[in-house]
């Protein structure tokens, strides 16, 4: 009897706690019978969509397996090339040369901007495009020349794997140099950290992973919100993909189906990205 | 005539020593393949000359290479003194007890993992050395090499206490009868005659310095520059090799983290050898 009641009790405890979404889960049906494990890894704006994902899937499911690494976009390329993951993401799209020797097949799950922040301390809420230029450059050095106090710049950049890094550097800097000064830091989480605690710090990050801890920078005069970002104001945008060698396997297919369906579209929303479909 | 499992035995541990050692050798020797056609098409001497720069076709490691010297040499700079005084708290002033404790608190250190360090001194440490220096980002090189001197004192603190208890109790006890202060004992008496030992603690320290990873990713800024000063942010080689292995596998990024390797390997071979040879010197002197 005790026994009972405290798996009666277990299942409505999972039931409360997996949330009112997951009973109704018409796109997590698909899943329904499946095992399996599916490897995923790369850029790291599309993190905190994967994991959500891969949460609801799991706590449906408990044979399939989702594993959700980061290592920036060239370490998505790479690793789905070889065959080392089932999804490579990538905050850029795949280049020519990329896609001919591994055979990648793209499909694009979310819109995204890359916003220049700043400390919420630091009172600078916008700049022109050329003095964002002149500052990752190192022309600008000093936060007294944009009207703050006579402390230096701390320039903070992402690793060579970033696809962050190559559409910012395309689109915000026109390819222009980026200075031997800044700090290097590796995913956009570490970004965050760095700028929020380094008051005279300024760094880029996808939108999606913007807040308090934080300030975004206008740009131009257009603030990188999701609104701005969609109607195409605000112009340093990309897409966000996720990759499978040639033809996806049955649950990896599952997977990116899932992320395309309505809930799955309803994470990228809810984690500040903006919908495909 | 020699037992059987004896002989069997030794034959054992023959061959363990030639595998142990010979990875070793295999891993120099993939290392040298692997960066030979860097060396065969003369841009060797841009890869030590250049800065870095792979978007305009310049793969120099000079920084690099400046970078791990200068962190790692002030970081066995500040943990050695250190050492020595916790060493000989441990091994030749025991405060009852606190000798022991401390031994224990440094054997614990030794298992702390790397990661940690970084992480806490993203938060403690590197606002306080910003607010000193008023200017930079505080992920400098005075922050790294106070974090590694930290990673690497327990192996300096080890090696120490176990070379200064080998010290002859009777050299301590004629020391002491001729009314010598425990500033002096450990001066003309512990320091001399544990000198060797002092020597394999920080060649071994030397070498963990160079050869970690996270720290100096985590908290030397890996800015791509030669440090000209304590507050410059710099990048050592192993960041380095971290930073650019995600790359692609036929761009000349990754052909030229071979040759890090190589230099890598051939910088702790360097500090090995030199330190051993002081090592050598100094006993010789002695005796």
């Amino acid at each position: 009897m005790k026994l009972a009641i405290t798996v009666a009790f277990l299942c409505m405890a999972t039931l409360l706690s997996t949330g009112s979404s997951y009973v109704a889960a018409g796109d997590l049906d698909r899943f329904s019978g499946q095992k399996g494990t599916i490897r995923i890894a790369g850029g790291t704006a599309h993190i905190p969509v994967m994991k959500e994902a891969a949460k609801r899937i799991m706590s449906m499911n408990p044979d399939i397996k989702i594993t959700v690494a980061g290592g920036g976009s060239g370490v998505g390329v790479k690793q789905v090339g070889e065959g080392l993951v089932d999804i490579g993401n990538t905050g850029r799209k795949a280049t020519d040369d990329e896609i001919r020797r591994y055979g990648l097949n793209m499909f694009e799950f979310a819109i995204d901007g890359i916003a220049v922040v700043v400390n919420p301390k630091n009172p600078v809420a916008k700049l022109k495009r050329q003095q964002t230029a002149d500052i990752f450059s190192g022309k600008v050095t000093n936060w007294k020349e944009l009207g703050w106090k006579d402390r230096g710049i701390n320039v903070y950049t992402r690793d060579a794997s970033s696809g962050t890094r190559k559409v910012f550097w395309k689109k915000a800097l026109n390819k222009g140099k980026i200075t031997n000064t800044a700090n290097f830091v590796k995913s956009n989480g570490a970004m965050k950290s760095a700028i929020s605690v380094d008051p005279y710090g300024i760094g880029y990050i996808s939108v999606g992973h913007l807040d308090p801890t934080v300030r975004s920078v206008a740009i131009d005069g257009v603030p990188p919100t999701l609104e701005n970002v969609r109607k195409g104001n605000y112009k340093i945008a990309r897409g966000l993909y996720m990759n499978t060698g040639g033809v996806p396997a049955k649950l990896t297919k599952l997977f990116i189906e899932y992320i395309l369906s309505k809930e799955g579209q309803g994470i990228v929303i809810e984690k500040g990205f903006i919908a495909v479909k | 005539m020699k037992p059987l499992v004896e002989k069997y035995l030794e034959k054992g541990f023959f061959l363990s020593t030639v595998l142990s050692a010979s990875i070793t050798i295999f891993i120099l020797l993939f290392m040298v393949v692997f960066s030979l056609p860097l060396f065969k098409g003369g841009h060797i001497v841009h890869l030590l000359r250049l800065g870095w720069d792979p978007y305009h076709g310049s793969f120099g490691i000079l920084p690099m290479v400046v970078g791990t010297g200068v962190i790692a040499s002030i970081a066995l700079l500040i943990a050695t003194p250190f050492g020595i005084g916790c060493s000989a708290l441990i091994s030749i002033f025991p405060q009852g007890n606190f000798g022991k404790f401390l031994r224990k608190v440094v054997e614990f250190m030794t298992g702390a993992p790397t990661v940690i360090y970084g992480f806490v001194a993203i938060f403690l440490l590197v606002p306080f050395v910003r607010e000193i220096f008023e200017k930079g980002t505080g992920m400098c090189v005075l922050s790294a090499s106070m974090m590694l001197a930290l990673l690497i004192l327990p192996t300096i603190v080890l090696f120490l206490s176990d070379a200064f208890n080998s010290v002859p109790k009777g050299y301590l006890d004629a020391a002491d009868a001729l009314g010598a202060t425990p500033a002096q004992k450990l001066i003309y008496i512990v320091i001399p005659s544990a000198w060797s030992g002092i020597i394999s603690g920080m060649v071994l320290a030397a070498g963990r310095a160079v050869g970690d990873t996270l720290i100096s990713l985590m908290i030397a800024g890996n800015a791509l520059q030669i440090p000209g000063g304590l507050s410059d942010s710099a990048r050592t080689l192993t960041a380095h090799i971290a930073l650019i292995i995600a790359s692609d596998y036929e761009s000349p990024e990754f052909k030229s983290i071979f040759v890090c390797g190589l230099i890598l390997f051939a910088f702790t071979a360097l500090i090995v050898s030199v330190l051993r040879l002081l090592g050598h010197f100094e006993t010789l002197r002695d005796r």
